[in-house]
């Protein structure tokens, strides 16, 4: 597990690829209790709301991201802050991974700044992030 | 919490944003009390495909746990077609298509099984953008989440944005 003494500017987060399936994302819309139809209903999503496929929730991936942050963390971090902006769709059945890097370190406050990214498969980045975690020395 | 209205998109000629929606910027809901259970935490933790034992059993609630966790609960014949509910913090606005923007969480302290929490939600910003495919309104909110104690857990600010 990273701590204050082993991490540098540069040390890269495990990434993880993560692909939405119609399981997965009828049990996250149930639990986060949200009923939007271009989450499980492709008649409507294509046609009315002219998606190409079912869309992947944008803060399942916010969800990814700090999963990024906490598997790094392990029991050993505190995670402080995280942002992200999702900047582009996912749809059912893309690949995206999740990953990042130290940005930053500060020694005297114990803590280490996370660039995150969500990169679809042509290598975009389709929703960045931020975070702040708090490491032991 | 701090109020963010300064762009200048919504005074322009012919701005999406009356005067009466502008002034829902500030308004806050009713507060919800909530407590976090064992089972939520779990059932989150495998819909999200949490990896960390803490998460998995249920100890302690992965970050985005709380996510929407303030959508006010609506019979179903209640929905719009779209499936969504109408937010009681909202006026009606111009454009009706709904896209997560994003979030910014500041955590004070981990959330358990046990915890009764209260949260608040306030409208902070409603403001307007041109978009690619033409105009988009963002919404920003905040959402205060205490202990019944008044310790504050966390704080969360959304962006919806309506196309």
């Amino acid at each position: 597990m990273p701590s204050l003494s082993t991490v540098t500017v540069g040390t890269q987060l495990e990434e993880r690829t993560h692909e939405a399936s119609m399981v997965s994302l009828f049990l996250y819309n149930a639990v986060i209790w949200n009923p939007h139809r271009i989450h499980f209903d492709t008649e409507y999503t294509t046609q009315v709301e002219k998606h190409p496929a079912i869309v992947v929730d944008g803060p399942l991936q916010g969800d990814w991201l700090a999963q990024a942050v906490t598997a790094w963390l392990g029991d050993d971090g505190e995670l402080l802050e995280i942002e992200y902006s999702n900047r582009r769709a996912a749809y059912l059945g893309d690949r995206v991974r999740a990953g990042g890097e130290v940005v930053e370190i500060d020694q005297e406050a114990g803590t280490v700044t996370l660039e995150l990214y969500i990169k679809n498969a042509e290598d975009t980045v389709i929703a960045p992030g931020r975070a702040v975690v708090r490491l032991r020395h | 919490m701090a109020e963010t209205a300064e762009t200048t998109a919504g005074d322009a000629p012919g701005s999406l944003l009356t005067p009466e929606i502008r002034q829902w910027i500030g308004r806050s809901g009713e507060p919800l009390r909530l407590e976090v259970t064992r089972r939520d935490i779990v059932k989150y933790a495998i819909a999200t495909q949490q990896r960390l034992d803490k998460y998995r059993r249920g100890d302690e609630a992965p970050p985005m746990f709380l996510f929407n966790a303030h959508q006010d609960l609506v019979d179903i014949e209640d929905l719009r077609p779209d499936g969504l509910t109408d937010d009681p913090l909202l006026p009606e606005l111009p454009l009706r298509r709904v896209m997560a923007g994003g979030i910014k969480n500041t955590y004070h302290r981990p959330i358990r099984p046990g915890d009764h929490l209260v949260l608040t939600r306030t409208i902070t910003d409603i403001y307007e953008k041109r978009g690619s495919t033409g105009p988009l309104i963002f919404v920003v909110y905040g959402v205060r989440v205490e202990t019944e104690d008044g310790d504050l857990v966390m704080e969360e600010t959304r962006r919806r944005i309506f196309r």
